[in-house]
């Protein structure tokens, strides 16, 4: 039998629940027995599955046996050196791959359309950013990949930082030559980082962008949640060089649960086994449906569903045609307005609308049934709410002004000020807008009048804006300098 | 020996009819088909184990989504018609010569296929020189239409599953476009009795009400459909069912009906007051 085929902790858990052990252990809801509100909840079969780390069951803190299995399976799915399971959601991925190469005061590299749990992370160590611009798209008013000549600068700019992050793909589907940025950061003896969370797909699919691991990264965070097909919340640390794996799971051990759940794991160990076994026609069929959809909505006047024909060799190397993202701006609606209008009228939930577009995800769970309804909202979208296309303002990147380290700023001396009044004051805290969580400001970072600009109007657009203590977001934490 | 076929009308109501055989079994891409032979019922179709047409009752369903638009309108020429892979609707609108088009948007091909092995009643008017069949998603199909056409008659199946889609917003949104100045739209509108199927009544009566500027119910009362009392929808851009029915016009065609006449059409409108509560409900959701 094909090994890909086992699943060790999917199966060590019913070998576990039909040898009827008796628990005198945590969950203390004794797989449901004692609590029929949970049961009825969550179904028997469920609960019984969330138990406890035990011998026959593993400890992921220290893996010995199953857990051990299926992370090497996984490893040989990816073709990573070794893989880690992890509970914590991708943003404990992020975190241990900075707190394995970066300590306080030292320099990394990364675009600043990063997500925010990478910049979170350097809160926490103490690591000093690196922005890169990573490039816009004046059209669609979109972050782009970083271009290889703007890491070269940044590498010969910055020669002693310690790694080089890279987004791969963005969340609108675009990549950045990862094999050439991989190489200039490995000549200067710098660890490539990558973040997969969108990528996962990139692993098993035909004619997709290259992955993390076939380009030589060092290490690479995959959200199988995401495109792959495990429970929310699970995720895959992947690193290319074995003989380092034990310093990373005591980095990993910092911060994760020490009660690791089991329904997350086996989720992992599943979804594996899916997408190696049927991966290739699943994302066959993923990309010809995101085709499908961009055809059509091509056709729409006012709708532009971007895809491949943007590569430019440049801030755009590669698309991930199973991203259906749709520029909206000609169609006189923002985004965010798109996206309400989906879910209000139409009941159709897709991942987010931003400024000037909405983004789609088509994965495993697909149907045409239900691209056939995102097609006639859009259709009906056109019909009922066209307005003249409005000007819209143009998402520049705004160049951070990075004064201090995020740490220094996040824990130093704070003064609440008007965000009106706050320019030129030094922020203690983020600024996102979300969608898409890319951070306007982070903590240490100078605040302009270009700043204060966007966030208005970001908010008149509907924009949720978090990330500051107040929630209305008129006053903000600055920072002595 | 006792073959039986049951549905399920509510989690706690079986409805079942003595099998005589089974003729025709097959999971095509979109659900499961089977033809069944009855003493009570003669032949009859079921998707996914719901009934959709039995030989004896079918005449009542397909004279209430056909004559009463036609009888609305006697000038409807261009006709749309979605689902209805028994071709039981579309027999009956070849019988008007006024008629010069009717497209039929089936998603499932192996319905149609297996209906015209085994269900000649309804699906013997399929090879009409009128008739196209196209074998795609209707919501696609009539996406790409614009005033178009006269009527279209949505007969699907219950929301779930491959016919879910017909009773979205979007659907009834792009109905609309796809209907002429003149347009009627008609569909199967569920039961109003069992809370399930009440829940899909009442949605898509508050999705054709948010679309159309007349919307009007009627009913019919079948014998195998859950509680045997169903509901269709009556959506246009300008008739009235009930005030521009044009009874003595329709009455000249001559055509011979077994359950359809045109007192039946005023009174099909005439609802009991819980259904009437049921829309009024619809509409403050």
């Amino acid at each position: 039998m094909n090994p890909q085929e086992e699943t060790p902790i999917y199966d060590a858990l019913q070998r576990y629940i039909k040898n009827r052990i008796v628990s005198f252990d945590v969950p203390g809801h004794k797989q449901g027995k004692g609590h029929s509100a949970l049961l009825e909840a969550f179904g028997e079969k469920c609960l019984s599955m969330d138990l406890n780390s035990s011998k026959p069951l593993d400890n992921l803190t220290h893996p010995t046996s199953i857990i051990r299995d299926a992370e090497a399976l996984a490893a040989e799915a990816f073709g990573a050196g070794w893989a880690f399971l992890m509970v914590n959601g991708t943003t404990s991925a992020v975190q241990a791959m900075i707190f394995a190469c970066c300590k306080r005061g030292e320099e990394v590299i990364l675009p600043r359309n990063v997500h925010k749990s990478v910049i979170n992370a350097l809160v926490l160590c103490g690591a000093v950013p690196v922005y890169v611009n990573p490039g816009v798209n004046r059209e669609f008013g979109i972050s782009l990949g970083m271009s290889v000549k703007d890491v070269a600068d940044a590498i010969e700019n910055h020669p002693h930082a310690k790694a080089v992050f890279i987004n791969h793909p963005t969340y609108y589907g675009i990549c950045g030559d990862l094999r050439a940025m991989t190489d200039l950061a490995h000549q200067r003896g710098m660890k490539v980082l990558v973040d997969e969370a969108h990528g996962t797909h990139f692993y098993f699919g035909e004619g997709l962008p290259l992955s993390a691991m076939a380009a030589g990264a060092d290490m690479a965070s995959v959200s199988m949640h995401k495109t792959g097909g495990s429970l929310t919340q699970s995720s895959i640390l992947l690193l290319k060089n074995k003989e380092d794996a034990g310093h990373l799971r005591q980095i990993i051990n910092l911060t994760q649960t020490t009660s690791a759940s089991y329904l997350l794991m086996a989720s992992l160990d599943i979804a594996r086994k899916n997408l190696v076994l049927h991966g290739k026609e699943t994302f066959q069929r993923v990309k010809e449906l995101s085709a499908y959809a961009r055809h059509e909505i091509n056709k729409m006047e006012g709708l532009r569903a971007f895809g491949p024909e943007i590569i430019d060799n440049d801030y755009v190397y590669d698309f991930d045609v199973t991203k259906l993202s749709i520029h909206t701006r000609n169609l006189g609606l923002a985004g965010i307005e798109v996206y309400d209008i989906l879910r209000d009228e139409f009941g159709i939930q897709i991942e987010f609308g931003d400024i000037g577009n909405v983004l789609a995800i088509i994965s495993v769970g697909d149907r045409e049934l239900e691209v056939e309804r995102l097609l006639g909202a859009l259709s009906e979208i056109c019909r009922r709410f066209r307005k003249k296309p409005i000007n819209m303002l143009d998402h520049e990147y705004i160049d951070p002004l990075v004064v201090m380290s995020p740490q220094e700023a996040f824990y130093g001396q704070k003064r609440a000020v008007a965000m009106e009044r706050s320019c030129g004051l030094v922020s203690g805290e983020f600024v996102m807008a979300y969608p898409p969580g890319i951070p306007i400001l982070a903590p240490g970072e100078r605040i302009t009048e270009e700043i204060i600009d966007y966030i208005r109007y970001a908010k008149e657009k509907g924009c949720m804006l978090m990330g500051t203590k107040d929630r209305d977001m008129n006053i903000i934490e600055t920072v002595e300098e | 020996m006792e073959l039986w076929y049951t549905e399920e009308h509510s989690e706690n109501v079986r409805f079942s009819i003595r099998v005589e055989k089974q003729l025709y079994s097959a999971k095509s891409k979109f659900q499961r088909i089977d033809v069944f032979e009855a003493k009570e019922f003669g032949r009859f179709l079921t998707l996914d184990g719901l009934m959709m047409v039995t030989e004896k009752d079918e005449f009542i369903y397909h004279d209430m989504i056909v004559h009463v638009p036609m009888a609305t309108n006697p000038k409807i020429q261009k006709v749309l018609v979605i689902g209805a892979g028994d071709g039981g609707t579309v027999r009956e609108l070849t019988r008007y010569d006024s008629i010069d088009t009717i497209d039929m948007v089936e998603i499932d091909q192996m319905v149609v296929e297996a209906c015209k092995k085994y269900l000649p009643q309804t699906s013997s008017r399929l090879e009409d020189p009128r008739v196209n069949l196209h074998f795609e998603d209707g919501l696609k199909f009539v996406r790409e239409k614009e005033n178009v056409y006269d009527l279209i008659i949505v007969d699907s199946t219950d929301p779930f599953g491959p016919g879910e889609g017909l009773f979205t917003k979007e659907f009834y949104g792009n109905c609309y476009k796809a209907l002429t100045a003149e347009g009627i739209l008609v569909n199967q509108h569920e039961c109003p009795y069992y809370d399930d199927y009440a829940v899909s009544m009442k949605r898509a009566h508050r999705r054709i009400c948010e679309t159309f500027p007349v919307v009007k119910v009627y009913q019919a009362h079948i014998p195998t459909y859950p509680s045997g009392h169903w509901l269709f929808g009556f959506a246009s851009k300008k008739f009235d069912p009930v005030k521009d029915l044009q009874a003595d016009q329709w009455n000249a065609l001559g055509l011979q009906t077994k359950y359809y006449n045109t007192e039946l059409h005023q009174g099909a409108f005439a609802i009991p007051n819980y259904v009437k509560d049921l829309l009024e409900e619809a509409n403050h959701e």
